[in-house]
């Protein structure tokens, strides 16, 4: 039995909280602790990503001091995974903090996205779930290229029960998300969502998954518009669900 | 300050520490590959479209022939050090017979009276080394201008990619503008020039000598990212290869 | 001016409007969406193709980018040798602060020529610098030999690729600029590209036998020789280096590679990441004047030395133009190049435009990334764009100093730092959830409704349900 610090994100808690719900049943089922850090916050992503990483400063502290003493820190979100292990500690170290630095780089180490955990250290791709539905798969860009799962989703996709899973032409193009990009620029964010959605209605899917609530956010809110009837779920979600 | 020195300041100051790490060379070095495959070589050359003749070596000065009158050519330009006898069996005719070629591109330059033409003087010798200074360089254009094509040889090729390597300070490749202008371009390859790849060729040249290195006929894809053959430089490249 | 260590920035075309302004009119163009796909499209597919024919090609990527970093931390020292190199061969080398020295120093060349006119082999350089309009203002008309520079130059067009400036346009664009600018053309002309390379042939023919003076840049200069290399498809660079009199040479300084063996790294790695071929049809080396030529070589900072001053921007110089980040880029290929405002359109222009300008004249490049991160994965020399995006964006707001949005986001991160006043936070955004709906998020909700705010957050869930 493994103990997991859920790293839940500013976003799921928010908004989505129905995607930490599923994490934390899913890992109870596999027979795992889940234990919620109090003092957990955000990653501060978007201060980096905008162009203020020295304000993310104090949020990556709290981060980095949330999960002390956590052996495996696991979040439902490749994008916020990533930011802690790939910028929490650059961002530290140019601001001349080598302490939270290092820190931060060992809170990296013990970080995993929900599919590398599932696959990588509990070794499973059946996680015994059973979901009667046509799904398409979108690999969310820092998922695939920042903390490259490759096909670690598509594998516990394919091993659901009853899953009817079609591919998604040009999966791994950009949705056009991008944080604060899809309002600094929301012309060229608008026509990047708008070939995605094309991809996801061309599939016929009443399903679209991925590893990401930001990208769903994204995609699912124009698909809304579009009023499609196309569900967006979490992975964790689907993965949840059992007969 | 003169721009040089203030630019040299500039760099002073802008550059980072000096010491830097030895550049991992663990990619497939020169050396280590063993010679170049003449089938993949041919393979690579068609791919270009460029035509391929693989002959013993008592067959050079037929394939030569062969190929230049398929060609139809007239006026024929070879280096100055390209052995005699590769264009002998040719230049002995005497004439070139009325057959079009049959996959020769139209051109321009190309004979097409359907007569047989008596040729004084067929083959017109470029000496590489004389400096084309003044007057040299208009008898150069002038000559090359007239001709329809050109025969060398060449310094190493490249299995791997098709590539053929033209030293223009070697007696038997010429001057740059021999190979240039003329539309038809014929290059005699010998087994053991061929590499196996392009750090081979690297290897077997010397920096300092002007040279051109020819993959396929002249290219464009400028349009629509679609490849055209035959834009400025020769637009038939034929390589007879001596195995 | 915002440049590191206040080193004097660059001129030149590297500006334009802001990028969601002209991004905006870009989209509206349906042509120029469709041409768009359909050329990166193809050319993503090729490189993909020839790269992973390659075991070693993350070997070469790891060494390209090695010499190109060994090059940048000594390159005063690469400099001078290249320029001993040159000298000894007996080529003329100048050195140009900026796009207006290099311009006035290629000008006073051509005009001791006496010619009215010079052939140019593409060269972004050349580009970057706006040359031909400087020589036009000496009288001297810049024919462009390429074929794609000659359909941006004859439809007075602009460039929107570093690879195929006339990206944006399709054959039937591209015959009709022929058909209306290129003297002599067949009235006729249909839109095969086959015709239209023909007639560009014809036209050029004899601009190259009898013009004797020819500008280029070069891809790569080998300081240890001093040899110049040109890497080419259609042989213009070939007839533009060869036949002329004289050869001017616009080289920006971070070209350099210390050793000869230094490019059968480059050599692998630039036509398969560039038009996706095995080796590109032409490629020129020559070291000094060669044939009875007179050359000269210009050496150009123009912002290079701004950029090679923060740490965290100078691998924008290991660039060698490939265009594969550009080829693969979302944005890019959905907003075209014009709209990038520079010479460096794509994911590199977004970096290295606003370090050679400042990033005060280039505040919008840096945000014009998804940071989907496909140009970090493509590019030959690894360079980590989306990184360096983000470090740029630092340095925009930093020049910005306060604003609405610097203040909103310390807020916003004074809250996140510490968990009590974040679930406040979070929780009044709750009570405010029927009145979000209604209320537009401007660039958002034009084409993405909002999601509803939940009835309890996930941190109330966990606590009432333990």
């Amino acid at each position: 039995m493994v103990r997991v610090a859920l790293f839940v994100t500013c976003l799921v808690d928010g908004l989505f909280p129905d995607v930490g719900k599923a994490t934390v049943r899913l890992l109870e089922r596999l027979g795992h602790e889940v234990v919620v850090p109090p003092a957990q916050t955000c990653c501060g992503q978007m201060h980096i990503n905008t162009g203020y990483p020295g304000q993310a400063l104090p949020v990556i502290r709290n981060h980095v001091e949330a999960f002390e003493g956590a052996d495996v820190i696991v979040a439902p979100s490749g994008s916020c995974a990533g930011s802690v292990r790939h910028q929490h500690a650059d961002v530290a170290r140019a601001h001349g903090d080598a302490k939270l630095a290092e820190a931060a780089a060992d809170t990296a180490k013990r970080t995993y996205e929900l599919s590398e955990f599932l696959v990588d250290v509990l070794g499973v791709t059946d996680v015994g779930a059973y979901f009667p539905h046509r799904v398409t798969y979108h690999p969310t860009c820092h998922s695939l290229r920042v903390l490259k799962v490759a096909d670690r989703p598509l594998r516990l996709l394919r091993a659901v029960e009853g899953i009817d899973l079609v591919e998604l032409p040009a999966a791994e193009t950009c949705c056009g998300f991008g944080g604060t990009f899809a309002l600094k620029n929301s012309d060229t964010s608008t026509a990047m969502l708008g070939d995605k959605m094309s991809a996801v209605l061309s599939t016929k899917a009443g399903v679209l998954t991925a590893g990401d609530s930001s990208c769903l956010m994204h995609i699912g809110g124009g698909l809304s518009r579009l009023r499609s009837g196309v569900r967006p779920l979490h992975l964790a979600q689907i993965l949840e669900h059992t007969r | 300050m003169s721009a040089r020195d203030e630019v040299l300041a500039r760099v002073r100051r802008a550059k980072g520490p000096r010491e830097v790490a030895p550049v991992p060379r663990e990619y497939r070095a020169a050396g280590t590959r063993g010679p170049g495959d003449l089938e993949l070589f041919a393979e690579r050359l068609r791919d270009y479209r460029a035509r391929v003749r693989v002959v013993a070596v008592d067959e050079v000065a037929d394939a030569v022939a062969a190929a230049l009158r398929d060609r139809g050519a007239r006026h024929v330009v070879t280096a100055s050090g390209v052995p005699p006898e590769w264009t002998a069996t040719w230049a002995a005719a005497g004439t070139v017979p009325p057959s079009a070629p049959p996959s020769a591109p139209p051109s321009a330059e190309q004979a097409g009276s359907g007569e047989p033409v008596e040729l004084s003087d067929p083959v017109s010798r470029i000496e590489s080394r004389v400096p084309l200074g003044g007057d040299a360089r208009e008898a150069l254009r002038e000559i090359v201008a007239a001709a329809d094509a050109v025969v060398t040889a060449c310094h190493v090729a490249v299995a791997e990619t098709g590539t053929i390597v033209l030293d223009h300070d070697a007696a038997d490749q010429g001057p740059r503008a021999l190979t240039l202008v003329p539309d038809y371009h014929l290059v005699v390859v010998r087994a053991e020039q061929v590499v196996a790849g392009v750090p081979d060729a690297v290897a077997a040249l010397d920096g300092v000598r002007t040279q051109t290195w020819i993959s396929g006929p002249s290219a464009t894809s400028d349009i629509e990212l679609e490849r055209v053959e035959g834009v400025h430089g020769p637009r038939t490249l034929e390589v007879v290869i001596v195995r | 001016m915002t440049t590191f260590l206040g080193m004097p920035a660059g001129g030149g075309n590297l500006t334009g409007e802001p990028f969601p302004k002209a991004a905006r009119e870009a989209l509206g163009n349906a042509q120029l969406r469709r041409n768009l796909a359909k050329a990166t499209g193809t050319i993503r597919a090729k490189r993909a193709n020839v790269v992973g024919e390659l075991p070693d090609w993350a070997q070469l990527r790891a060494a390209g980018a090695a010499i190109k970093d060994e090059v940048l931390a000594n390159l005063d020292e690469h400099l001078v040798r290249f320029e001993e190199a040159l000298t000894s061969r007996g080529t003329h080398v100048h050195w140009a602060r900026d796009a207006g020295e290099a311009n006035r120093i290629v000008a006073d060349l051509v005009r001791a020529t006496g010619t009215r006119e010079v052939i140019k082999v593409k060269s972004m350089a050349t580009v970057e610098i706006g040359l031909n309009e400087a020589l036009a203002g000496i009288g001297v008309h810049a024919v462009e030999t390429d074929l794609a520079e000659l359909i941006v130059q004859l439809g007075k067009d602009k460039s929107s690729h570093i690879l195929v400036p006339a990206i944006h346009r399709n054959r039937s664009e591209i015959r009709d600029v022929f058909r209306r600018e290129m003297p002599g053309v067949d009235p006729d002309l249909t839109d095969d590209p086959r015709a239209l390379a023909e007639a560009a042939r014809r036209h050029l023919r004899h601009k190259f036998m009898t013009v004797d003076v020819a500008i280029s840049g070069a891809n790569f200069g080998v300081a240890e020789t001093g040899s110049l290399v040109v890497v080419e498809s259609e042989g213009n660079g070939r007839m533009c280096l060869t036949l002329p009199r004289t050869l001017i040479s616009v080289v920006g300084i971070e070209k350099l590679v210390p050793r000869w063996q230094d490019l059968e790294v480059f050599l692998q790695l630039l036509p398969r990441s560039s038009t996706g071929e095995r080796m590109n049809p032409y490629t020129s080396v020559w070291t000094g004047p060669t044939e009875g030529q007179t050359s000269h070589v210009v050496l150009v900072d123009n912002g290079r030395t701004a950029t090679l001053a923060d740490p965290d921007g100078r691998a924008a110089l290991r660039c060698i133009r490939c265009s594969a980040c550009l080829n693969s880029c979302p944005v890019y290929e959905r907003t075209g190049g014009h709209a990038y405002g520079s010479t460096y359109p794509g994911p590199i222009g977004a970096v290295l435009s606003p370090q050679l300008t400042g990033v005060d004249r280039n505040p919008t490049l840096p945000f014009a990334s998804s940071l989907c991160g496909v140009c970090y994965d493509v590019c030959p020399v690894a360079i980590d764009i989306p990184a360096m995006l983000v470090h740029l964006r630092g340095r925009v707001a930093s020049a910005k100093g306060t604003t609405p949005e610097s203040t909103a986001m310390r807020a916003l991160a004074w809250a996140m730092a510490d968990a009590r006043r974040w679930r406040r936070l979070v929780r009044l955004g709750r009570f405010g959830r029927l009145a979000s709906r209604h209320v537009p998020l401007p660039g958002w909700s034009t084409a993405r409704d909002l999601p509803q705010p939940p009835k309890e957050t996930f941190r109330d869930w966990w606590e009432s349900s333990r």
